[in-house]
Formats: structure tokens, sequence, C-alpha cells
């Protein structure tokens, strides 16, 4: 078998590994619960009362809502908490490469994003009786929960800190400011086109978009939707492998 | 056949100058003590001999493998044992599931993991606890599966960073017991410690670095032998002593129930003890003649403060 091939199995295996490491210890911790369960379920009840929507309306906001927060729950304080516990150097200097250990944080990001929204989306669509495009539905939620975790291994990049709550706050920030330019609570049709140019910017508007498709709606085209949630996701895995990189030695020193 | 490799291994945080130019080599089945005050740059060369941290400047080999090289790092890597200082495992997992991480880390297949996770639990002594969290463990606990975690992979080459550095005794013995015996399986050891018995106990080579440079390389019976004089430690009972009565004496240290008196002049000095014991009618309880021990070389070579 080719080296390269057999590199990658290799690594693959073992940031798997980290991945069950990190859900063994991170799925049950209080912030990871508040902010990926808890939290979305109050803002989606904000969403919801007082508003007469439709089925549709509220399957995109449910939907959108829960990948968004469940799978960028767990990643961004990964890192910090092992700092703070002091296991991160023994990470650090097993026979793993950092990229590997950062994919594995992305996986247990994206595990818990996928299941979550899946176990709420589901019966959602029973109990809202609509009927989306199955293929659409399933391929625009891997590639947004995918593109969610790889967001995380960015948040959790910068600063290099061991204090979680650190990382949360700066990562709460961004997060509800894509929130509400990604046509969740606006339909983007509905914006004027500089709160469209400001939504492109966001990898959620891609989904909630994808989303509208698979109902039957949509704004923006549909390859293109699929096409930004896979350039986010890779843009977001590059640059935060490349800044964890840069700022590694500072978790040390 | 060298296991180790250094060469002018140079680190800088910003400005600071942590390591300067430091040079040496392990050789196979080798146990290479590195001593230092806090601060000397210990932990930074280990880091950098582990590929944690990159050099400013230099080289190092471990096992041939390049550790500049990302690629041939994990490759050096899943033949080395690592315990960095003051690193603990995962609380919130088993010990044996410290050890399974571990293992899947190495590569190593499911068996393999489990005979060897529950050999090394035999070992340290925890296989009784193997199926509780960490966080119930003691200090001691913790650093010994720190210990068996670095060996699941069955490494040539361990590096320890202050092993036993705050464990109580039993534990603190119990892994130099294993490093000995680890040693006998011709294994290479890289230890940094700031115990001077335990280094030179273990150690066949010590290296003693100040303010990042190395100061002193060789064995520890050698090093010995740069101390200026010797001692005559002495006890009496009662324990009465005036500084002023032995004139031989270059300098004098009460430790605990006795005397240590350091001089040019062993024979003088014993004579002058023992007129002064029967002048006051005391008893001699011991009198011993003292070489240099490690930890007064290492004084000497450090100026007996931190970095």
């Amino acid at each position: 078998m080719n080296w390269w091939v057999v590199r990658m199995i290799k690594t693959l295996k073992r940031s798997f590994a980290v991945a069950k490491k990190d859900m063994l210890i991170f799925y049950l911790k209080g912030p990871v619960i508040i902010m990926g369960l808890v939290f979305p379920f109050f803002l989606f009840l904000a969403f919801l009362i007082g508003r007469h929507l439709s089925g549709e309306q509220l399957f995109v906001g449910l939907t959108a809502m829960t990948a968004f927060f469940t799978s960028t729950a767990v990643g961004p304080t990964i890192i910090p908490w092992e700092c703070r516990g002091r296991t991160f150097e023994r990470l650090v200097a097993s026979p793993v490469s950092l990229t590997a250990i950062l994919l594995g944080d992305l996986q247990a990001s994206f595990y818990f994003g996928l299941a979550i929204t899946f176990t709420i989306a589901l019966p959602s669509l029973a109990y809202l009786s609509i009927h989306p495009s199955f293929g659409i539905f399933l391929l625009s939620t891997l590639l947004a929960v995918l593109s969610f975790s790889a967001m995380t291994v960015l948040m959790s990049s910068y600063p290099p800190t061991d204090i979680p709550a650190d990382v949360m706050m700066l990562s709460s920030l961004v997060k509800f400011s894509l929130l509400f330019i990604s046509g969740i609570f606006v339909p983007l049709r509905s914006l004027p086109p500089y709160g469209r140019w400001i939504s492109l910017l966001s990898p959620l508007t891609y989904y909630v978009d994808a989303l509208r498709h698979a109902l039957g709606g949509g704004y923006l085209p549909l390859p293109i939707d699929f096409i930004m949630l896979a350039f986010f996701g890779l843009a977001f895995f590059f640059v935060g492998s490349t800044i964890h990189g840069r700022v590694l030695e500072r978790r040390f020193t | 056949m060298k296991t180790i490799e250094a060469s002018g291994l140079t680190k800088y945080y910003g400005s600071l100058l942590a390591v300067d130019n430091v040079s040496f080599s392990v050789k196979r089945g080798e146990v290479f003590g590195f001593l230092g005050p806090n601060g000397a740059g210990k932990t930074t060369t280990v880091r950098m001999l582990t590929g944690i941290l990159r050099p400013s400047r230099g080289e190092v080999r471990v096992l041939g493998y390049d550790m500049l090289d990302e690629h041939e790092k994990i490759l050096a890597r899943e033949m080395m044992g690592i315990v960095p200082e003051m690193a603990n495992p995962y609380v919130d997992l088993t010990a044996m599931g410290n050890l399974r991480l571990m293992g899947e880390l190495y590569g190593m297949g499911k068996r393999e993991i489990e005979k060897r996770a529950l050999d090394l639990l035999k070992l340290f002594g925890l296989y009784e606890r193997r199926k509780s969290k960490v966080r119930a463990f003691s200090k001691g606990m913790r650093q010994r599966l720190i210990l068996a975690m670095a060996l699941i992979g069955d490494p040539e080459v361990l590096f320890l960073d202050e092993p036993t550095s705050g464990l109580d005794v039993i534990s603190a013995r119990m892994i130099r017991d294993i490093i000995r015996d680890e040693h006998r399986k011709g294994r290479t050891i890289f230890l940094t410690t700031h115990n001077m018995a335990e280094a030179n106990e273990l150690c066949q080579r010590v290296a003693i670095i100040r303010r990042g440079k190395l100061v002193a390389i060789d064995t520890p019976e050698k090093l010995k032998t740069l101390g200026k004089g010797l001692s005559v430690e002495v006890s009496f009972e009662p324990m009465v002593f005036e500084g002023s009565a032995i004139d031989s004496a270059l300098r004098v240290e009460h430790r605990g129930d006795k005397i240590r008196i350091y001089t040019d002049d062993p024979d003088a000095t014993i004579r002058e003890l023992v007129r002064y014991a029967e002048e006051k009618g005391l008893r001699i309880v011991s009198l011993k003649t003292l070489s240099p021990s490690l930890e007064d070389i290492f004084v000497e070579l450090v100026g007996g403060k931190d970095d």
C-alpha cells in the first residue's frame, strides 16, 4: 500500500482515539450541556413565542439553531481544559501529530452535533408533518455540522489560554453575531441588500438556505450552499490548525 | 550506538536565552541524569529533545530520527515513552481508560493494549483500582499511572522529567525500582531530577545545566572528584560542640544530631575531635570521613542558588 495511504489511515485511527477520549470526558461538562442543549432550547422558545410561524419556518429555525449550537459547544474549550488539567503536554508528546489531535477534537464536535441535530430534527419532522427532500436535508446537515465543528478548531486556536471561560466568551460573541445575520430570524430575501452581503460571511447562512431548499424554498443556488459549507469547513480547519501550530509553544511557556 | 544526540541546542523565548548551545549524546542502554537548579533550562531541553518545543538553533536526533522533521518525530515517538513534568492523567477516565487511550495513540491493537495495560497495572500496584476514575487517586498513584502510560508502547527510550518530585517515599521508591528494572531490560533513560541521591543512585552519567549552559557532564564518581576537600561527620552524646574548637576546620555545618566539618586534613581533624571529646567528657556516637557528594558538587557548580 502506498506509504501516504498508510500514514493517512494511521492518522485517522489515532485521531479517532482522541475523539473517543473527548466524548468520554467533555460531553458531560456543564458548559457543554448549557451551551449545546439548554441554551438553544430557550433561544428556540424566544424565536417561537408570539410569532405565527409555519411548520417549515419552525423546522428550519429549530434545526439550524440546534446544529449550530450543539456542534460548536464542545470544541472550543477542549484544549483550554486540557491545558488547565495538565493533560495537553502528555497528549502532544504522544505519537500523534497536532493535526491528528485537532482532527480528533473536530470529530468529537461533529458526532455530538450530528447526534443531537438528528435527535431533534427527525421527531420534529413527524410532529410538524412536513416532508423535506431527505437527500438535501441529509447532505446539507452533514456538511454544515462538519463546517461548524471545524469552526471550533479556529475558535480554540487563539488566544492560547488555559481558561475555558475566556474561549467560551469569545466563541459566544462570534456565534451570536453569526446567528443574527444568517437568515434564521429574517429570511435572506427580506434582508436589505447590505444585510444580504453581510450574511454571505456566515456559514450558517448557507445551511439555513439549504434547509429551505429541502422544503422547496431557498434564495441562493443550492450547489453554492453546498460548496460554501465545504469551503468554510476546509478554511476553518486549515486556518485553525495553522494558528494552533504557531501558538503551540506558548501553551507550555 | 547513540540513542539521543543533541547538537548546539539553543532556545530563545523572545529575547530570553533559555538554553544556550547545549550538546551531548546518550548511549544506548544508558541512564543519563540531567540536573540543574530551577529555571536552569532542564524542562526546555527535555521538551526540545522530545519534539514538543522547536529549538531556535541546533539539532536533535532520537534513535536516529530527526526530531525537527514532523514525520520522523512521530516515528521516533512510537519508540519513546515520555513523562512530562507536572503531567496528569485524565482524571475523568479510569486507570484502564487512560492506558487504553495511550495504547491507541501508540497504534497498538486492542488485545495487545489489554494485555500490556493489565501487566503494567499489576507492576505499578494499581490493578485493584483499574476501574476507578483517576480523580480519586493520590498524587503517588497518578504519577505511577503516568509512568505506566509512558511504558504502554514498550518504548526503547524513556524521557522522565522529575518523575519522583513531590511523591511519598513508597511511590518514589517504587518508581526508582521500576527505572532500575527498565534499565536492566536495556532501555535508555533520560532522567531529569532535583534529587541528587536519586541521580547518584540511578545514573551512569549526569549532566549539570546552569543558566541554560552545560557546566559539567560525566559519571557521578568522576564528578565527585571535582569537589574541593573532604569532610568529617561526627555525633557526640550529649551533642555539645563549639565550632572554633577545631583548628583544621574550613567550614562547620550542623546537620540534625551531627556536625559536618569540611577540612583539607581529615587526619588532623579526627585527632582534634577525639581530643575535644575527651576534654569535654563526651561520648563519640559516630565518626566518619566523607568524600564530596554529588550534591556538594552540584552546589559548587551552580552556586547554591536557583537560576
